[in-house]
C-alpha cells in the first residue's frame, strides 16, 4: 500500500513536465491549427539552456532564476520561428506547417550537439529541495512533491488568464473561430505570436524543470514529443484541462504499468489512447468543432490524368532510369533501388492523404509489417523470394484492415494520431516479442534469389514493382472508386447524401494504402537482407510524411516527386557531412518557404502559368 | 461613406463577381437584394477581404482601403455581421461582447454592454450564458451587438432575418432602424424584401454575380413582373 502511494506520487511528479509541454502544444494547436513538431525540440532546448544558466548563476535564487530565464529565452526562439517561418506559410495546406517545424527539429537536434556536446549533462539538484520527505514510511524526493504541487498551480494560472483577461478571451474565441475574431478587428498575427510565446515558454519550462530529475541529452525531444502527442490527443486538442488529466493518466499508467505488466508497458499507453479515441473521438475534453474551415478557392487545380504528351514524357523518363544498370556501379544501384522502394512507400501514403484526405503519422506500420511478413514467409514458411514478396505484404494488408477500421472513424489530426498509436503498438510488439521477431536483433539473412540476386536484377525488380504500384494508385484515383474517395474527402456530408458509404470507401483506401506500403516494405527487407523493428518506427513514418508534404499533397505526383527529392538529398547529405540533420532541416525549411504547395505544386503552378500564357 | 467600384472576385480561376459597384452615403441604408446564390454574401465577404481573391476599388470615407486586411478594415470603421452568425459558443454573452470591443471613435459615443442591453433587452437577462445555449434569435442579436462593440461607422449586415420567427425579425428590424436613426450607415443583404424596405432608403439587386438594378424601392416595385423576375418573391 505505502509503496503504491509512493509510486502514485512519482507518477504525478512526472505528469507535471508532461502537462506543461502538452498544454503548450494544445494551446498553440487550438489557435493556430499548427501541429508543432518542434515542441519537443523547445522542451530539450529549455533543459540545455537551463543547464548552462545554472552553471553561471549561483545561489538558490540563481537556480530558480535560471529555469525561468531559460524558458523565456527559448520562448524568444519560438517567437522567432513563428515570425520568420510560420507566418509565411499560414495559407499553405494543413499539415504543411508540420513539415516546417519538422525541419526546425532536425536542425535543433544537430545544433545542440554542436553547442553543448554529445555527452549527457547532469544538472544540479534544486536548492532547498535536495532531501526527501517521509510519507507513509516511503522516502519521496522533496523536488517531486514540489512538481506535484506545481502542475495544478500552472493549470489554475492558465485557467485564470483564459477567463479573466481580454487576451485569454481572445485566445478562447480564436480557438473556436479565428476568422471571426479577425472580422471583429483583432490582428491575428499578434494573437498567434503571443500564443506561440506562451506555448513554447511552457514547453521550455517543462524541460528546465526536468534538470534535477534526469540527465539532459540530445534525444530528449523525440522521446517527449510522442508522449506529448498522446497526451494532447487523449485530453482533447485545445483543452488545457484535458491535457492535465491526460498527463496524469499517462504518467500513472507508466508508473503502475511497469509494476503490473512489464511486458506490455510499451504498448499500454498507446492502447489506452486508442481506447479513449474509439470511445470519445475528440479526446476527453475536446470539442467536435475542430475542423478548420477549408480555405475555399485558395488552390483549385482539378486533378486530371496525364495527357498523351505527358505520358510519352513519363515513358521516356522510365526508359531512362531503367537503363541505369548499364552505367552505374553496385552502390548507385542499391541507392536507386532504395529510392524506388521509397517512391512506392510515399505514393501509398500520398494516396491515403491526398486522395483520401486521411493524414497518417504512422504509415511505417504497414511498411514494417510487409517487411516482417516477407521475412516470415521466407524463414518460417520456407517460401521463395517471389512467394515472400507476393504473400508477405498480406500481413501489412491485415494490419491496415484492422487499424484502418478505427482510424477512418475519426477525423483530421485525431485520426493521424491514432495511426501513430497503432504504429507504436506494432513497433512495441516487434520489439518485445523476441521469440518470433528476434526483437532488437531483428531477422537476418533475407537475401534476394535468382535473377534478383545481382544488384541490377534487384534494381529492376524494385523499379518494376514501384512503377506498377504507382500506376495502379494513379488508375485508382481516376476510377469511380477514386471519385467517391475524393468526394468524401472534399465534403463528407454531401458525399454521404449522395449514397457514398464514406467509412467503407475510406477503409478500403486505408487498406489499399497499407497493402502498397507493405509491398515496399517486403522489397526493403530483401534490399537490406534483414528486418528490424525500426522499419515500423516513428522516424520512418515521419520521413514518409515529409516526402509527401515536400512533394505536395495536393498534386497527384507529390508522393513520387517528394520521395525522390527527399531520399536523394538525405542520402547525399549523409555522405557529405556529419551535420546532415542540420543541413537537411535547413533545406526543408527553405523549400517550405520557397514552395508553399510542395515541389509538385510548384510544377503544377508553373505549368498552369505557361499553359495560360500560351492559350 | 463606402464606395465600391469594379469589384471582381474569383474562386481559383472562376470569376464569381463581375464589376460590382456600390455607394453607401453617410447615414444611408442601402439594401443589396437578390436570390440565393446571386452573390450578395460574396460581395460582403469580398469587401471584408474574407474568402475570395478580389480586385477593384474600395473606398471608405474617401480613403482607399482595398489593400487592407480584414482586421484593419474593422479598425478603419467597417462592422461586419456574417450570415451564419458565428457566435463563440464556448464564451458567455459578456465574453462574446468583449471579443468585439474596440476603442471609441472621436465624436461618437462609444458602445458599452449596458447601452447594447438597452437596445436588446433579451440579452441583458443572460449575461453569463454561453453562446451555444442561446436560441437563433438571441444569437442573431448577440452577433449584432458584438459587432457594434467595435464602434463601427458602417455596418455590413448579412441576412439578419434568415431563419428567424417573425416576432424576432421585428425586434431586430426595430433595433437596426434605431441604429440608422443614430446615424450609422448600413449595407444590408436581404432576401426578405419587406424587411429591407423597412430599413433601407435605396435598393440594389444582384443576379449571377452582377448588379442588375439600382434605384428606389418605388421604382423596383412599380413593375411587379420585373420585381418578381429579379427576386422571385
Amino acid at each position: 500500500m505505502d509503496f503504491f502511494v509512493a509510486q502514485f506520487l512519482t507518477g504525478l511528479a512526472s505528469a507535471c513536465s508532461l502537462f506543461l509541454v502538452a498544454s503548450g502544444l494544445s494551446i498553440i494547436f487550438g489557435v493556430t491549427r499548427i501541429v508543432n513538431f518542434a515542441h519537443g525540440a523547445f522542451y530539450m532546448l529549455g533543459a540545455y539552456v537551463a543547464y548552462s544558466l545554472t552553471e553561471r548563476f549561483s545561489g538558490a535564487l540563481g537556480f530558480w532564476a535560471a529555469l525561468v530565464c531559460a524558458a523565456a529565452l527559448v520562448a524568444v526562439l519560438g517567437v522567432a520561428m513563428e515570425i520568420l517561418l510560420l507566418r509565411r506559410i499560414y495559407r499553405a495546406p494543413e499539415l504543411f506547417q508540420l513539415l516546417a517545424t519538422f525541419g526546425v527539429t532536425l536542425m535543433v537536434e544537430d545544433l545542440v550537439v554542436l553547442v553543448f556536446g554529445p555527452e549527457d549533462l547532469l544538472g544540479p539538484r534544486a536548492p532547498g529541495l535536495k532531501g526527501a520527505v517521509d510519507i507513509l514510511g516511503q522516502a519521496i524526493p522533496a523536488y517531486d512533491l514540489f512538481l506535484v504541487a506545481l502542475g495544478p498551480l500552472v493549470l489554475g494560472a492558465i485557467w485564470l488568464a483564459f477567463h479573466n483577461t481580454r487576451w485569454g478571451i481572445l485566445v478562447r474565441a480564436a480557438t473556436q473561430d479565428r476568422d471571426m475574431v479577425a472580422a471583429l478587428g483583432v490582428n491575428q498575427k499578434w494573437l498567434f505570436t503571443s500564443v506561440f510565446a506562451l506555448g513554447v515558454f511552457l514547453a521550455a519550462l517543462g524541460g528546465a524543470l526536468q534538470l534535477p530529475r534526469e540527465a539532459v541529452n540530445h534525444a530528449m525531444d523525440l522521446k517527449i514529443i510522442v508522449e506529448v502527442f498522446v497526451v494532447v490527443v487523449i485530453g482533447g486538442l485545445g483543452s488545457v484541462t484535458g491535457a492535465f488529466l491526460a498527463a496524469v493518466l499517462v504518467c500513472e499508467l507508466n508508473a503502475f504499468g511497469v509494476l503490473v505488466l512489464p511486458q506490455v508497458s510499451l504498448v499500454l499507453v498507446f492502447a489506452v489512447m486508442a481506447l479513449v479515441l474509439v470511445l470519445r473521438p475528440y479526446g476527453l475534453l475536446g470539442r467536435p468543432d475542430g475542423a478548420a474551415r477549408p480555405a475555399i478557392g485558395t488552390f483549385i487545380t482539378p486533378w486530371r490524368p496525364f495527357t498523351a504528351r505527358e505520358r510519352m514524357l513519363v515513358a521516356a523518363l522510365i526508359a531512362l532510369v531503367a537503363l541505369l544498370p548499364l552505367g552505374a556501379g553496385v552502390y548507385v544501384l542499391s541507392v536507386a533501388a532504395e529510392i524506388a522502394i521509397f517512391v512506392l512507400f510515399a505514393a501509398s501514403l500520398h494516396f491515403l492523404m491526398g486522395a483520401g484526405g486521411l493524414p497518417s503519422f504512422g504509415h511505417a506500420a504497414y511498411f514494417g509489417l510487409g517487411a516482417y511478413g516477407a521475412a516470415f514467409a521466407l524463414k518460417l514458411a520456407g517460401l521463395s523470394m517471389a512467394g515472400a514478396i507476393l504473400l508477405g505484404p498480406l500481413l501489412g494488408l491485415a494490419g491496415a484492415v484492422l487499424f484502418g477500421w478505427f482510424c477512418v472513424r475519426l477525423s483530421g489530426v485525431y485520426s493521424a494520431m491514432l495511426t501513430l498509436a497503432f504504429a507504436q503498438i506494432a513497433w512495441a510488439v516487434a520489439f518485445q516479442w523476441v521469440g518470433v521477431t528476434g526483437g532488437d536483433n531483428g531477422l537476418l539473412g533475407i537475401w534476394p534469389q535468382g535473377f534478383a540476386a545481382t544488384p541490377a536484377g534487384f534494381y529492376w525488380l524494385a523499379l518494376a514493382l514501384a512503377i506498377m504500384g504507382v500506376a495502379a494508385l494513379r488508375t485508382l484515383i481516376f476510377s469511380p472508386f477514386g471519385y467517391a474517395l475524393r468526394a468524401a474527402r472534399d465534403n463528407a456530408a454531401r458525399a454521404e447524401a449522395l449514397g457514398i458509404d464514406r467509412h467503407r470507401i475510406q477503409w478500403a483506401a486505408f487498406a489499399l494504402a497499407g497493402l502498397f506500403a507493405a509491398v515496399a516494405g517486403a522489397l526493403f527487407a530483401f534490399l537490406k537482407g534483414s528486418v528490424f523493428p525500426d522499419t515500423l518506427g516513428i522516424p520512418l513514418s515521419v520521413d514518409a510524411l515529409a516526402m509527401v508534404l515536400l512533394g505536395g499533397v495536393e498534386t497527384i505526383s507529390g508522393g513520387v516527386v517528394g520521395a525522390i527529392a527527399y531520399k536523394l538529398l538525405s542520402i547525399w547529405l549523409m555522405s557529405e557531412t556529419v551535420h546532415s540533420k542540420l543541413v537537411l532541416g535547413a533545406v526543408i525549411v527553405t523549400l517550405v518557404v520557397a514552395f508553399p504547395h510542395g515541389i509538385g505544386g510548384a510544377f503544377t503552378r508553373l505549368r498552369d502559368r505557361l499553359g495560360g500564357a500560351a492559350a | 461613406m463606402l464606395e465600391v467600384a469594379r469589384l471582381d472576385a474569383f474562386y481559383g480561376r472562376a470569376q464569381i463577381l463581375h464589376e460590382v459597384g456600390l455607394r453607401v452615403g453617410p447615414g444611408e441604408a442601402l439594401a443589396l437584394l437578390g436570390r440565393n446564390g446571386a452573390g450578395k454574401s460574396t460581395t460582403l465577404r469580398a469587401i471584408m477581404a474574407q474568402g475570395p481573391r478580389r480586385t477593384g476599388e474600395i473606398r471608405l470615407l474617401g480613403a482607399d482601403v482595398s489593400r487592407l486586411q480584414t482586421h484593419e478594415l474593422v479598425q478603419a470603421g467597417i462592422g461586419y455581421v456574417p450570415e451564419d452568425r458565428r457566435i463563440f459558443t464556448d464564451l458567455t454573452v459578456m465574453e462574446n461582447l468583449e471579443v468585439g470591443r474596440r476603442p471609441a471613435r472621436p465624436g461618437h459615443a462609444p458602445w458599452t454592454a449596458e447601452r447594447l442591453f438597452a437596445l436588446f433587452p433579451n440579452l441583458a437577462e443572460m449575461r453569463q450564458r454561453r453562446g451555444g445555449q442561446m436560441s437563433g434569435g438571441e444569437q442573431q442579436m448577440l452577433t449584432l451587438a458584438r459587432t457594434l462593440m467595435g464602434n463601427p461607422l458602417l455596418l455590413l449586415l448579412d441576412e439578419p432575418s434568415e431563419g428567424l420567427a417573425p416576432r424576432i425579425v421585428e425586434q431586430i428590424a426595430l433595433a437596426v432602424m434605431a441604429l440608422k436613426t443614430e446615424g450609422l450607415s448600413i449595407l444590408l443583404c436581404e432576401q426578405n424584401l419587406h424587411f429591407a424596405r423597412l430599413i433601407c432608403d435605396r435598393a440594389c439587386v444582384m443576379a449571377r454575380g452582377r448588379l442588375v438594378f439600382e434605384g428606389s424601392f418605388a421604382t423596383l416595385e412599380a413593375d411587379p413582373a420585373r420585381r418578381d423576375a429579379l427576386l422571385s418573391v
